[in-house]
């Protein structure tokens, strides 16, 4: 009885249990937390500038996994040990805003045109207040394997200049299919192709995209000229069950029942993501984020190559262009040092210096032109990413989802998006599942 | 309890044999007497008991009282009476992930114990070998999430060795893990690969139990293995199964960690086990007063289990003597 006891009530322990290793210092110290591994000796580097820019001001700067990061943050906001600075992503900003756990910061004067646009407007709450400094974006391109691309007879300038379509999947169905190649040697293109037995993939698998789809199924539901809701920011209302983008989806992971895209039973987060798949030689091509172009490039055996997404009906291209931002926590215990440490963070000074490391692109245009001189020094070449941010007339950007429940509205789709693309559920039922989301939003 | 008992027999009470005043005080001895021992149970008895308060009442109690709220950790809970739990029977979710997790207890807790109590009896039976008993413990003494990982990179569909050995002999690639028939299976059969050994132990002790001399006698009447352990294993076992069973059933239900690590409760919520959903509605979405009321009602369906369960197999009962 007592066991049992434990088992069903240990929900109320747990808060007892964050307690712990308290991380806020208060004094003249800032506490900053960040998931990435690879930006550290960057903002490390950022630290020393800052310190010495005002002295007697300490940053110190604890990094901890993707997972664990939001595990943890969630813990110490409700055992009172938040960190003051955190790197904050714009999928969680609406429920953190929701929770009341952000700092103002108007009176940082943050200025939106210093920064890529659109960067610096994401971080307004719905009370017009400013939660969030730019810190750096994102976008997603399509990574080859450039002698798989060029088995396949396909060229750099074909593969950069791809469209596609709902109805016949365009020049990029015809790419993806001629990449794939079956167990006997046959492409996806040639008669005689095996589906069952492929050998190699057209494009891995990322899995079912969960609501926002960024590195699976974004690209091509923006090009056909859908949005996620009704408005840019703060929507009221989700556009799952728009036909527009049902027919898309369908498309989409229909391309796992022709051979080419690996099938969702191929993906797991943990053991076998898109890179890899692309890494083992089981994918030709995959669509991944900014992020992993260090990842893709610091394989062994892999010669990789990138091109942008492909131009959709809209006759552009597009991408998600997402960016991260500093938020300063209410409960910090230095909320002077922790604003300095933000306006530092957000300053072009901070952010060229972090562009000098080609880890990933800052905000500001001059700690982007930082980032790319330092990929190109490493031999890479960036501009599938930085292009479509460049080029207003053939591309669009769009934004993450921004809006209230963004937990409720993941933990909804998540499950319908894998029916669809792992049990082959009718793509027509995401329009209830719109409909349950729009009433949690209107609650 | 053994405070009672250290109470020398001399100093109780003797009868009325030596008269109304002497009686008289006897009575007064005894009962400072007895309020002595109670004082020092008492004591004894305080630091479980304060244990138990905070650790088991309390929580509860807030438990129950955080059901009837609306409650996002953050803000003061608000009352919102039985709100969650018509939304708990309305919640097609909820029941859903009830029955994975009854699905998942029925295999994980059916091959479990059957495998158990072969391996209990095989030790038992026809060897004595500390060292055999050590290895059927080892992967006891692995941590949950370990274990989860390591079977997840075994037998993932397009890398896992599993799955390139299953390719070389020349079967079909099975995605154990990513497919809605295979996944609850698969998890139930991961978690009876670690617990298995600690259950057979508790068993091979229950058998240690048993008198040899039981076992010599069905031998001399001319008892084959099979007969003597339905006969004789099966029926003096009982009541170390039973408590095991019970002990086992409510690990079972409580399945949090393996799905956390492999499956996450995909695809397509196959594997959404109820600690799993809870977790998710508490630390994912901050609906801890909806959390609470299915941990409430998880407790209830645990604790009819319990009882129904020790009155079948008569748990307290032994038929040995």
């Amino acid at each position: 009885m007592v066991t049992a006891l434990t088992g069903a009530l240990a929900l109320s322990l747990v808060t007892g249990c964050a307690q712990g290793d308290s991380v806020s210092a208060g004094g003249n110290t800032v506490t900053y937390w960040l998931w990435d591994a690879n930006q550290l000796p960057a903002y490390q580097a950022c630290a020393k500038g800052f310190e010495k820019n005002n002295p007697g001001l300490k940053v110190k700067i604890t990094q901890m996994g993707w997972a664990d990061y939001w595990t943890k943050l969630t813990a110490s906001f409700i055992a009172g040990t938040e960190p003051d600075v955190f790197t904050d992503h714009i999928q969680k900003f609406g429920q953190f805003a929701d929770l009341k756990v952000l700092e103002p910061l108007d009176d940082l004067g943050i200025d939106d045109s210093a920064y890529q646009s659109g960067l610096a407007a994401n971080w307004k709450g719905q009370d017009g207040h400013r939660y969030g400094a730019p810190k750096d974006w994102d976008t997603v391109a399509l990574f080859y394997n450039q002698k798989m691309a060029k088995e396949a007879g396909l060229t750099a300038d074909q593969l950069n200049s791809l469209s596609w379509n709902p109805k016949d999947g365009g020049t990029f169905e015809k790419a993806i299919a001629r990449l794939t190649v079956d167990k006997n040697g046959k492409r996806g293109d040639e008669e005689g192709f095996d589906k069952n037995n492929v050998k190699v993939y057209g494009m891995a698998t990322g899995g079912a995209g969960d609501a926002d789809g960024q590195t699976t199924w974004s690209p091509f539901v923006a090009s056909a000229g859908w949005n996620y809701t009704d408005k840019a920011r703060w929507g009221t209302k989700y556009q799952y069950d728009s036909e527009t983008f049902q027919s898309v989806v369908d498309w989409y992971f229909g391309l796992a029942k022709k051979g080419y895209l690996a099938p969702f039973t191929d993906y797991t987060d943990g053991a076998n993501p898109a890179n890899a798949q692309v890494a083992s030689g089981k994918a030709a091509t995959s669509f991944d984020g900014a992020w992993m172009i260090s990842t893709y490039h610091t394989t062994k055996g892999l010669d990789v190559g990138t091109a942008p997404t492909p131009i959709g009906p809209t006759g552009k291209r597009a991408t998600m262009m997402n960016g991260l931002a500093d938020s300063v926590t209410k409960n910090s215990r230095n909320k002077e040092g922790a604003k300095k440490w933000v306006r530092y963070l957000a300053s072009n000074e901070c952010q060229k210096t972090v562009g000098g490391y080609g880890i990933v692109f800052p905000a500001t245009p001059d700690g982007t032109r930082a980032a790319v001189a330092a990929y190109k020094k490493k031999g890479i070449d960036v501009s599938a990413f930085t292009e479509p941010v460049n080029d207003k007339k053939d591309s669009a950007t769009f934004s993450f989802p921004i809006t209230d429940y963004a937990a409720d509205v993941y933990s909804l789709m998540r499950p319908a998006m894998q029916d669809v693309f792992a049990n082959d559920a009718p793509v027509s039922g995401l329009t209830s599942t719109n409909d349950q989301i729009n009433l949690v939003l209107g609650q | 309890m053994t405070i009672a008992s250290s109470s020398p027999p001399s100093r109780l009470p003797l009868g009325d044999a030596t008269g109304a005043g002497t009686k008289q005080r006897t009575r007064r001895a005894a009962s400072r007497e007895t309020q002595g021992d109670g004082r020092l149970a008492a004591v004894f008895i305080a630091p479980a008991l304060l244990g138990f308060a905070v650790f088991l009442l309390w929580p509860t109690l807030r438990g129950i009282y955080l059901s009837f709220t609306r409650f996002n950790l953050l803000t003061p809970a608000e009352w919102v009476g039985l709100d969650n739990y018509v939304r708990m029977v309305n919640d097609p979710i909820f029941w859903d992930s009830l029955t994975v997790t009854v699905e998942y207890v029925v295999i994980n807790i059916g091959v479990q114990t059957v495998s158990a109590l072969a391996i209990a009896v095989l030790l038992q039976r026809l060897t004595q070998s500390a060292v055999l008993r050590g290895i059927v413990l080892t992967p006891y003494l692995m941590s949950n999430v370990v274990a989860g990982i390591v079977w997840l990179w075994i037998l993932d569909t397009q890398l896992g060795i599993g799955n390139e050995i299953i390719s070389a002999v020349g079967a079909d690639r099975i995605p154990f893990l990513a497919d809605e028939t295979w996944a609850i299976p698969t998890i139930a059969l991961i978690n009876v690969w670690r617990h298995v050994g600690y259950t057979a132990l508790l068993l091979f002790a229950g058998l240690q139990a048993i008198p040899g001399d039981v076992y010599e006698a069905a031998k001399v009447d001319g008892a084959s293995e099979w007969r003597m352990f339905w006969r004789i294993t099966m029926p003096l076992l009982r009541p170390v199964l039973a408590v095991v069973l019970i002990m086992t059933v409510i690990g079972s239900f409580q399945v949090f960690d393996t799905v956390a690590v492999t499956t996450a409760g995909g695809p397509a919520n196959a594997t959404n086990v109820l600690q799993y959903y809870i977790y998710g509605a508490a630390f994912g979405r901050f609906q801890f007063g909806y959390a609470s009321a299915m941990s409430v009602a998880l407790l209830v369906v645990l604790s009819a289990i319990t009882v129904i369960q020790y009155r079948l197999t008569r748990a307290g009962q032994t038929d040995l003597g």
